[in-house]
């Protein structure tokens, strides 16, 4: 069930540069998350920034009642966030999105992230991985500097790749060529990705190509989170010109059939 | 103390109601509170066919405001009579209907469907920014929203409200407009036409270029408006735009409202609008104010 909490935050990492990795105690939400929900969080207390932010659940230990995120500052609101100590609460709404990450009928999954679109993938390899699936895990990112928890993916993977775009580190070139092998060797039987948008158009028409179920988590402007405003409008597959149609990233996502969405 | 009003011949137990467009159709919030403490719910607006909207980004974040171009999205008058209106009428609260449309006969075809309806009134939306045919193309002149008030008027017996587009020279005289046509209220304001632009691309952000603003960057416009408003009109006022908790709400009553309805809030804050009902009766107590009809309008013009 959607609440919302005051959640303490517990422990605050700085991974990067400008990227942050929050620990907080948020039990009611922890008890009904899943792989690929995200929440929304109150970024001041005031009106500006006025609405709040969406960040991808990215670990949740349901024994600990614990909630863990990865954001990287990009203007006013994440750079408040950033600002938080340990003991302060943050006003967090979730878990939300109702399409999330589904493996139970595959058993060899195929999960691909790129950049900063890594973060909300790591539940979801933990929880395949405890259900005895094959995890196949490709991380591409731009260069050596933006690799990021390589060492953490590495535990919950049975497999993983890690790529660079100009080969200063691990393998060269794109994670998707890596996929694309080991789906031309018959070892992928379910693919998920989350990245920017060039990289999940690509899988999309891949995974389309190949014939192999595919789940994408979108990414769209929200005004609710909560599936009221009706902002964050993505295309459905069968939209038209003449006949727009459109799911809400909050609401049947952020994760989709990547075959019912067009991208 | 009294907290009840009756808002255009709607009975409601206190002056709260949330906006058209920010709530759904009450489900989503449901999980927070129970809707019946609301005075009143305020659909999105629906018309007489499903509409699929318009093209993504729809919402982009200004300065304390967002601006948003949806488009009216929305699943149609029967669907909402069919799923939604059962749901809804599980809460003892009032639920008013945010009707939009293209043409006159549409709004006519609309309104004689939800006169049938099991609902307590009808929000005419003649002032949405965000769809090119209709609604704020009537609401712009006095002679508009006249005539498309009283055709509505003879097919609809229920109480009447116009929602009036703030984008306007002089909204006093419009809702002259809409109160010669036999309107029972009128509520302002609707959002108030914007535009953002990314420096970096060169793009307006919005899809669709531009955009309606809300929330609290437009509470002053909205509060003079609700004032003007009030002077020149008898019919009562359902004042919005920017409100966010109870001594907003107080604000809007002082300048004229008689319920005021919460919109952008609800997105901040699940719990703004029950906020803001018990924020209005802590000022109540803290005022000696008895009953809340004591200060609609009791600003003291300088
Ligand atoms: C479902 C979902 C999950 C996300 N998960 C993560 C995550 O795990 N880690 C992470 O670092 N980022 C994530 N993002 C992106 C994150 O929401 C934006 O980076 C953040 O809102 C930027 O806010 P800001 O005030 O710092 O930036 P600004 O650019 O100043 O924000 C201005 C406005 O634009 C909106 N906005 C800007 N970029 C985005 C975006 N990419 N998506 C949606 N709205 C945007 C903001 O919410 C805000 O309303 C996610 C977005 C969505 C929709
Ligand atoms: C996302 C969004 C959707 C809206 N949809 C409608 C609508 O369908 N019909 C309508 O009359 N007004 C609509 N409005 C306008 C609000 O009902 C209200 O008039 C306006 O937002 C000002 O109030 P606020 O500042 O509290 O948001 C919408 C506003 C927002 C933010
Ligand atoms: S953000 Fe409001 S409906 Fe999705």
């Amino acid at each position: 069930m959607v609440v919302k909490v005051q959640a303490k935050l517990l422990d605050k990492i700085k991974l990067k540069e400008n990227i942050y990795h929050f620990k907080v105690e948020a039990p009611e939400i922890v008890k009904t998350a899943k792989p690929g929900n995200f929440i929304e969080i109150r970024v001041s207390n005031n009106t500006d920034p006025f609405i709040r932010r969406p960040i991808s659940i990215h670990n949740i230990d349901k024994n600990k009642g614990i909630l863990e995120f990865i954001f990287q500052i990009k203007g006013e609101g994440t750079k408040n966030l950033s600002k938080k100590n340990i003991g302060e609460e943050i006003d967090i709404i979730g878990p939300l999105g109702n399409g999330t990450f589904k493996y139970n009928e595959y058993q060899n999954i195929a999960v691909i992230g790129g950049g900063i679109g890594v973060f909300p993938l790591y539940e979801l390899c933990k929880e395949a991985k405890e259900d005895n699936k094959h995890v196949s895990t490709y991380l591409g990112f731009r260069s050596k500097d933006f690799v990021l928890l390589e060492k953490e993916f590495k535990k919950v993977s049975d497999n993983l790749i890690i790529t660079t775009d100009d080969g200063s580190y691990a393998n060269t070139g794109f994670a998707i060529n890596y996929l694309e092998e080991d789906i031309n060797q018959g070892k992928v039987s379910s693919i998920y990705a989350c990245g920017p948008l060039p990289m999940l158009k690509a899988i999309r028409k891949l995974s389309i190509e190949k014939n192999i179920p595919c789940q994408i988590s979108l990414e769209e402007r929200m005004g609710c989170g909560l599936g009221v405003c009706l902002g964050c409008a993505v295309k459905t597959a069968e939209s038209s010109k003449e006949n727009p149609q459109y799911w809400h990233v909050c609401k049947g996502g952020p994760v989709f059939n990547a075959k019912l969405v067009e991208i | 103390m009294n907290t009840r009003i009756n808002f255009a011949g709607i009975k409601m137990k206190n002056p709260v109601t949330v906006a058209s467009g920010t709530f759904g159709y009450g489900r989503e919030f449901h999980n927070f509170f129970d809707l019946s403490k609301l005075g009143g719910i305020i659909t999105k607006g629906t018309s007489l066919k499903p509409r699929s909207g318009n093209k993504p980004p729809r919402i982009c974040e200004t300065a304390s405001g967002i601006l948003n171009s949806i488009g009216l999205q929305n699943p149609g008058i029967e669907y909402f009579a069919q799923n939604d209106l059962p749901f809804l009428k599980k809460f003892d609260t009032a639920i008013i209907v945010n009707a939009c449309g293209s043409t006159v006969d549409e709004y006519v075809e609309l309104c004689k469907i939800l006169n049938k309806l099991d609902i307590d009134g009808v929000e005419l939306n003649l002032s949405c920014p965000n769809v090119k045919a209709g609604c704020m193309a009537f609401g712009n002149t006095y002679d508009g929203v006249k005539e498309i008030t009283s055709k509505v008027r003879k097919v609809l017996d229920k109480p009447l409200i116009v929602k009036l587009t703030p984008n306007v020279t002089d909204i006093a005289s419009i809702a002259k407009g809409a109160e010669d046509a036999g309107a029972d209220g009128v509520s302002l304001i609707n959002t108030l036409l914007g535009m953002k632009i990314d420096i970096h691309t060169r793009k307006p952000i919005l899809a669709n270029n531009t955009g309606g603003l809300s929330g609290p960057a437009v509470k002053p416009v909205a509060i003079r408006m609700v004032y003007q408003v009030s002077q020149a009109v008898n019919i009562p006022i359902l004042g919005m735009g920017g409100i966010i908790n109870g001594e907003d709400a107080i604000e809007f009553m002082l300048a004229g409202a008689t319920a005021i309805s919460i919109g952008a809030g609800n997105f901040i804050d699940p719990y703004t609008s029950i906020n803001t009902i018990s924020e209005i009766k802590n000022y109540m107590i803290k005022n000696n104010i008895e009953n809340i009809n004591d200060i609609i309008g009791k600003v003291q013009i300088n």
